[in-house]
């Protein structure tokens, strides 16, 4: 039987060198390689990154949604209330999604099943893991749909998925979500895909159901904007790699890898009104061909030569703030 | 707040490592190396095209190698690899290679010869037919597709109708209406022509705002020409048109190709009215491109896919149908062989001869299937998970 | 939906129309005269042949033809050439011939390819969808006529059962259930024949569907809810990939008469096939007609009610 309810000196969940590889067009793909973060209760954590660094693969993998002929999850584990979810088999990972782990997704039209009304799918959601009667399971889904601030939810639920605007249709997805009364809601960049005021109202309903129900987030985007509304510790993936982690005023007000300094360079504010805009020179690595070394070094400009032979190592920069660049970092030690 | 911003200089940028570059066909190649059924299917092919044009010359002219015509009634049904009876044959008579190497049919030809000649015929029927059918099919696609929203006036339909009907009667000896009917639709046209420039009217009076007004689109039109076509079942069409028809290889072709483009125009409309609303039209339009050249240079290789898989299977079905025109009576009149004649001849032996249905049969069969397994290859090939492109 | 209905209904007929004229054309513009009234044919004298030509207008100009032809045919006093029998009875018949071979081919066809079609794509790639799509292929690319004799032989020399016809030549006043099983085993085999094609092909249609859903977002979502996979696979993929073949039902209807030619040629069945192929032989132009009207007619039913169909079915079209 797994129980949700930890202690708080264990997390949640935690996640230890996880290495996923996918096999494309010839060559193998280090879609995530060796990530270890951690998600604690009642507690919003966020992985911020450009497209193509892994992010949305290292919340896959938690689920055991990897497609398998392509990918493969190559090492690591994933302890979940003392389970490693890898190792567990296809049943008992059932019981775990949509229960105590939930998701959701990025494009609300097309994660929703097109032929089936709202009221079925989220029925579903609750039925799955629940033996509930017919009446109440109705009131059930009214109530979530309100939770989650849906007007007249009662007509809703006979809706079809096409017949809501694309904000409603994410509200439904989290309504399916929430409906188990999971421990912790994966939310991969559930907002990208919407207008920015409609953005607004989501991350608002995020931060008001962790409070009522003290349930964790692990909210996944490349929006550092969004990021720092609503996350209480972040971490910041590039090319497959975490190359900083640190609480909210770590990062943003003292970032030391040279690529979170970039992204927060390259943020429009006022102050940089009338200035040239900064963007990081160069692109993403292939994942089939990073560079040797630090996966950033070719976009670095406090390069050294050791950066493009030596992988980084982790450095602790104090207080749970650490991060992979020992070259910022004069005075400290770095681990491997 | 941070010394980044002050250095805007990008100096020290290096490229990071990037994939081999592959061209295009290198990496059709090597996506196609891995389907080894699509491999397997294009080998049958070159062998099978190898054996027609070789056969086509060893089987042609009036004194050929392997003679398919020459009656040898004393040595009919003669099993494969059978020995002929050297003293009952004048020497031009005894085969080349010694031996019957497909036996011989009822009456005493050598199937090998007859098989040699027909794969030339089967070859030439499925390209043939089906480059008619692909180039009508991309046509009429193409149209329906890009000037899909243009709109044909009303006068226009009634010309095209009339001169239409003034062509009929003029043919039908009537031929006085005929050509009234047809000098009406000129005088039309050279008017319509000359009063482009003139008038400056402000209100046009109504019977002409009538036939200036749209009467259907083009995308409609061509459509509804596809649905005529397509409520004659196909085999059935084929067969009242070879039958009332004499009967001959080429008229064959024509038929099947002219039944069977349907399929191809329906690929390619539906390929062009997603692309024309890309970006890069708009970019050729904006850059004052002719349409002939937007559609031929730009959009046409990128609808080109779908054309292709259909093809080849088309190929295939064409094969099959010439084969089973054939059988029933239609097709290459005799004496030319072509496969579903030797198989129409040996359905009377099928238990004295078994030989003269299972050897076509399964000739026809390999065929077929390779150009089926080629084309589903490429399918899978082209098949937009797996291309570059996005 | 009513105007959509209105719409259709004047669009199939305003085709229907063209398709009449165009098949009209066709026939009495090829070259050929049907031989009642060929003057080489020596069995007809001259006034015979003037008669004939009389009595079936042949003789006016080929507009009052084409109203003569189809006032008949409206009115069912259209009659073949050959034998001068009314030719909506000879088609009745023949169609009574042709429905339980029908009927029995597209169930065989219809029951098999799904289940095929489905398993191959949830296990992709495995032994089981590697064999079945070999054998999809070698089905489509085999000529009917030659499948058709080897299945003769197979089952003649080593079931020693009689194939051709659509009863025992003799069979006579045998008892009713002797006479139901002759009827069975003689549709057996032209049935499975038409059948084979049919499975290959849709089998592959079903598989590519049902590979289509399953790589969308939805059924990531119905796997993130925790739903077992039959209930993933069989509930959320299949309610989905059946929408093509729901409308599909509809486009079962034009082959009806299509019957197939070969099939009924190679086991001798009285069907409807072989009567529109030897009419033409003989360029019995009603029959032709005819049977080309009808068939455009189902033709064009059947596509309007597969479009029907396809509104009920899928709910984002009916708004």
């Amino acid at each position: 039987m797994i129980d949700g309810r930890t202690t708080n000196d264990r997390p949640l969940l935690c996640v230890e060198n996880l290495k996923v590889y996918f096999q494309s067009n010839g060559a193998r793909a280090h879609a995530v390689d060796g990530i270890s973060f951690e998600v604690r209760e009642k507690e919003t954590v966020c992985i911020v990154g450009e497209s193509g660094c892994g992010k949305t693969v290292s919340a896959l993998s938690i689920l055991g949604l990897i497609p398998t002929p392509p990918g493969e999850i190559v090492d690591g584990q994933i302890i979940f209330s003392g389970q490693n979810l890898i190792n567990l088999d296809e049943k008992t990972m059932q019981k775990i999604r949509g229960n105590h782990i939930s998701m959701v997704f990025q494009e609300p039209l097309t994660s929703l099943n097109p032929v089936f009304t709202i009221g079925d799918q989220i029925g579903e959601a609750v039925r799955t893991h629940r033996h509930i009667d017919t009446e109440t399971l109705y009131r059930y889904c009214v109530q979530l749909l309100n939770d989650v601030g849906i007007p007249s939810p009662k007509q809703r639920l006979n809706d079809y998925p096409h017949q809501l605007s694309g904000g409603q249709r994410q509200r439904v997805m989290i309504a399916m979500a929430l409906a188990c009364d999971p421990d912790l809601i994966i939310a991969d960049e559930p907002t990208t895909a919407l207008d920015v005021t409609v953005q607004a109202q989501i991350l608002a309903l995020f931060r008001s159901i962790q409070k009522k129900r003290s349930m964790s987030v692990l909210y996944i985007s490349h929006d550092l904007g969004v990021v720092s509304a609503i996350a209480d510790r972040i971490y910041v993936m590039y090319a497959g790699i975490i190359v900083e982690q640190g609480n909210t005023d770590q990062i943003f007000r003292a970032a030391r890898h040279p690529y979170t300094q970039g992204l927060l360079a390259s943020l429009p504010s006022l102050s940089k009104r009338g200035k040239r805009l900064y963007s990081i020179p160069g692109s993403v690595p292939n994942p089939a061909y990073r560079p040797e070394g630090c996966p950033f070094h070719p976009r670095c400009r406090h390069r050294i030569l050791s950066c493009q032979k030596e992988y980084p190592g982790m450095c602790d920069y104090g207080e749970g703030h650490l991060g992979r660049c020992p070259v910022l970092f004069e005075t400290g030690v770095c681990s491997k | 707040m941070n010394p980044v911003e002050k250095k805007l200089n990008n100096d020290f940028y290096i490229e990071s490592p990037l994939p081999p570059k592959r061209t295009r066909m290198q990496e059709f190649r090597r996506l196609f190396g891995q389907n080894r059924l699509a491999i397997l299917g294009l080998f049958i092919f070159i062998l099978f095209f190898c054996c027609a044009v070789t056969g086509l010359f060893l089987t042609s002219g009036s004194r050929p190698i392997f003679d398919p015509a020459m009656v040898r009634l004393q040595e009919k049904l003669r099993p494969p690899l059978a020995k002929p009876n050297l003293d009952s044959l004048q020497p031009q008579e005894v085969p080349v290679l010694g031996v019957y190497l497909m036996g011989t049919d009822d009456l005493g030809r050598d199937v090998f010869a007859r098989m040699l000649q027909g794969a030339w015929v089967s070859l030439t029927v499925g390209f043939v037919a089906v480059g008619i059918s692909v180039l009508i099919g991309i046509f009429m696609g193409g149209i329906a597709g890009y000037f899909g929203q243009h709109h044909i006036r009303t006068d226009h339909v009634l010309l095209t109708l009339a001169l239409i009907l003034g062509t009929g009667l003029v043919i039908a000896n009537f031929t006085f209406i005929g050509t009234v009917i047809l000098l009406l639709c000129l005088a039309y046209i050279f008017y319509s022509l000359s009063a482009r420039h003139g008038s400056t009217k402000k209100e046009t009076p109504a019977l002409k705002a009538m036939l200036h007004s749209n009467a259907v689109s083009v995308d409609t039109l061509i459509m509804r020409i596809v649905d005529i076509m397509l409520c004659f079942p196909s085999f059935f069409l084929i067969l009242t048109v070879v039958a009332l028809l004499p009967a001959s290889i080429y008229n064959i072709m024509i038929v099947i190709g002219l039944t069977s483009w349907m399929g191809t125009t329906r690929f390619v409309r539906a390929e062009f009215l997603s692309l024309r609303e890309q970006d890069f039209v708009a970019a050729a339009k904006a850059l004052g491109l002719s349409n002939f050249r937007i559609i031929f240079r730009h959009i046409m290789p990128n609808a080109i896919a779908p054309v292709l898989v259909s093809a080849t299977i088309g190929i295939a079905s064409a094969i099959l149908t010439e084969a089973g025109l054939s059988f029933l009576g239609f097709g290459v009149p005799p004496p030319h062989a072509t496969w579903g004649n030797i198989l129409s001849n040996g359905k009377n032996f099928i238990f004295d001869a078994p030989w003269l249905t299972f050897i076509p049969g399964i000739a026809i069969l390999i065929v077929v299937l390779s150009f089926n397994l080629f084309g589903e290859g490429l399918r899978d090939i082209m098949n937009p998970k797996l291309r570059e492109r996005h | 939906m009513l105007s959509f209905i209105g719409r259709s209904v004047v669009q199939k007929t305003i085709t229907l129309f063209f398709v009449s004229i165009v098949s009209f054309l066709i026939i009495h513009l090829s070259p050929g005269k049907p031989s009642q009234v060929d003057p080489l044919n020596p069995k007809f004298t001259p006034e015979i042949m003037e008669r004939f030509q009389k009595e079936f207008h042949l003789d006016k100009p080929l507009y009052v033809q084409y109203i003569y032809f189809y006032q008949d045919l409206f009115t069912g006093k259209t009659v073949s050439w050959k034998d001068n029998q009314s030719v909506l009875k000879k088609i009745w018949e023949r169609f009574l011939n042709s429905l339980p071979l029908f009927v029995v081919g597209t169930l065989i066809t219809w029951t098999l390819s799904f289940p095929v079609g489905i398993r191959s794509a949830i296990f992709r790639g495995g032994i089981y969808d590697r064999s079945a799509t070999f054998i999809s292929y070698v089905l489509i690319s085999i000529p009917g006529f030659f499948f058709a004799y080897v299945l003769i032989i197979l089952v003649v020399t080593y079931f020693h059962v009689p194939v051709i016809g659509m009863e025992t030549f003799g069979i006579g006043d045998a008892p009713a259930t002797y006479l139901f099983m002759d009827r069975i085993w003689h549709l057996l085999l032209p049935s499975l024949l038409s059948a084979t094609g049919g499975i290959a092909v849709l089998s592959r249609y079903v598989r590519s569907q049902m590979l289509e859903v399953e790589g969308q977002d939805y059924i990531r979502t119905a796997r993130a809810k925790g739903l077992p996979p039959e209930q993933v696979h069989y509930k959320h993929a299949l309610r989905n990939a059946m929408l093509p073949f729901v409308t599909m039902f509809g486009l079962i209807l034009p082959g009806l008469i299509g019957g197939s030619v070969i099939i009924e040629s190679i086991f001798s069945w009285p069907g409807m096939g072989r009567m529109a192929y030897e009419a033409i032989l003989a360029r019995d132009y009603p029959i032709i007609l005819t049977v080309n009207f009808v068939s455009a007619v189902l033709v064009l039913a059947g596509t309007f009610i597969s479009d029907l169909l396809y509104l009920v079915v899928d709910p984002r079209i009916r708004l």
